[in-house]
């Protein structure tokens, strides 16, 4: 069965039409990259998927359950995201930063959500940071933390908006090594990314959008390696130098 | 000189009441100037439209005039209305209008604290499943108050001289003093030279406090942006190669 579901997509800001039409189905710990150039309507489709960005029109089914307005934080905590700009709280401390939700969203008591959330940073790598403040980590760290904070959630899906994006190039590979243990555990992930190495080694599909529309959709191999249409080719020959 | 050190003696008798209203009118203020923010900023347009009309008609009329109504204007209708009432003391019309006044510009300002932090933050909050209410309580209003502390220290700066217009509704403060011991002395000079200086030695000193906080806070924030500077190239690289694909 489909974890995610979209159905004939539409997101217009203003005047301007940003998707025209999406059709897209995510499996049970499938993951699905989605590359393109800026402004292809990637980040916006990743948006419309938890309703951070309200659809124009078209719709999203969840574990078969249908997105509303009335149903969103619920279906919220099924779904944790990771954004280009990390977005860690900066008044609490890391270990405060992956409590918070689940404290206050699921009613889990302290002590157990700050064990999960010790087992948590143990699997990213941080541990020893815990009571440091975001501020004073690097961003690769930082992007850990985030990582571990959506986690605490028990998400079934992990939505990543372009996660490297805003990092220094060394910092990269630690946070796509987390990334990568995250898919072989089985969870769902949509991952926006410039990232075509990881998209490679990672992806159970590929979709190359552009102006809105999806160009073209296979395995990696199909899309990155022998892409059919004439956008495809000329970004791909672009990005992969 | 002894005269001016009696008079500004004199008006330092008035520092408590001064200082004490103050010091509620601003907590009074605080409180009901963020519960106004927070209505002003409600997605229901008749909550948004009430506390601006509130907003409005305080930052629209002097204190003064609010004082007057206050202390007078209302017990006089009440009691028209064949009630007996009467303020048993006058200073608590003095601290309701000073707090009402001081929430309507501190509703201003928490909004723009508000509306100053990220954007990503509210987005983090809402995509763990917080609803609006807990990203507010938990991560956007603790972030607020940091940022608006300074104005709020400002804010007091500016109540203090302000309920100086008490003293026309007779409420003995530091103003008050000054002018019952000129009209008892003539000293007119001496008196309100004092008076000045009673406010000085309260305004100058916090100032300088709130001054030195807002440029540690500015500092701080430099360090964040220089950090957050530096991941910004790299954003701008990436956007930029992206744009010559799409070009």
């Amino acid at each position: 069965m489909s974890m995610i579901e979209i159905k004939n997509l539409h997101k217009s800001f203003g005047s301007l039409e940003v998707l025209k039409g999406i059709d897209q189905n995510v499996d049970e710990s499938e993951v699905l990259c989605i590359v393109g150039p800026s402004g292809s309507g990637k980040s916006t489709m990743l948006r419309c998927i938890n309703h951070l960005e309200e659809p124009t029109a078209g719709e999203i089914y969840i574990d078969g359950e249908l997105v509303t307005e009335e149903n969103i934080n619920a279906i919220r905590t099924k779904m944790g995201m990771v954004f280009q700009q990390f977005n860690l709280f900066p008044h609490m401390t890391v270990l405060e930063n992956i409590t918070c939700a689940p404290i206050n969203v699921k009613g889990v008591p302290k002590a157990e959500a700050e064990k999960k959330a010790m087992a948590l940073l143990e699997r990213v790598g941080l541990s020893e940071k815990a009571s440091s403040y975001p501020k004073s980590l690097s961003g690769g760290q930082q992007q850990r933390v985030a990582i571990a904070r959506a986690l605490a959630m028990d998400p079934e899906i992990m939505l990543f908006d372009e996660p490297t994006s805003a990092l220094d190039p060394e910092m990269v590979g630690e946070v796509l090594d987390v990334m990568k243990d995250l898919a072989k555990s089985g969870l769902a992930m949509v991952v926006v990314t410039h990232e075509m190495g990881f998209a490679k080694e990672v992806g159970d599909k590929v979709i190359f959008m552009d102006e809105g529309v999806i160009v073209e959709q296979g395995t990696p191999k199909e899309v990155l390696e022998n892409p059919q249409e004439e956008r495809t080719k000329s970004f791909l020959s672009k990005v992969l130098v | 000189m002894a005269k001016y050190i009696q008079g500004f003696l004199i008006a330092c008798k008035g520092i408590p009441t001064t200082v004490g209203v103050s010091l509620i009118a601003v907590a009074i203020g605080a409180i009901l100037g963020l519960a106004f923010a927070l209505l002003r900023l409600s997605r229901n347009k008749v909550i948004s439209w009430i506390a601006r009309i509130f907003i409005d008609v305080v930052r629209g009329t002097p204190l003064v005039v609010q004082a007057f109504i206050f202390a007078y204007g209302i017990p006089k209708l009440l009691q028209s209305h064949g009630t007996n009432f009467k303020w048993p003391y006058l200073i608590i019309p003095a601290i309701i209008v000073c707090g009402l006044n001081s929430a309507a510009y501190m509703a201003e300002i928490v909004r723009g604290g508000i509306q100053a932090v990220d954007k990503g933050q509210t987005e983090a909050a809402r995509s763990l499943g917080m609803t609006h209410k807990q990203a507010m309580r938990l991560i956007i209003i603790p972030q607020a108050i940091k940022i608006i502390l300074p104005a709020i220290g400002n804010e007091f700066v500016t109540l203090i001289k302000e309920t100086s217009v008490l003293s026309f509704v007779g409420v003995i403060e530091v103003m008050r003093r000054g002018t019952l011991w000129n009209a008892a002395t003539f000293n007119t000079f001496e008196a309100y030279i004092g008076v000045a200086l009673a406010y000085m030695i309260l305004t100058i000193p916090l100032s300088k406090g709130v001054g030195y906080f807002e440029k540690k806070m500015a500092a701080e924030a430099k360090e964040e942006k220089t950090i957050k500077d530096s991941n910004g190239q790299i954003v701008g690289h990436v956007a930029t190669s992206s744009g010559e694909v799409g070009a």
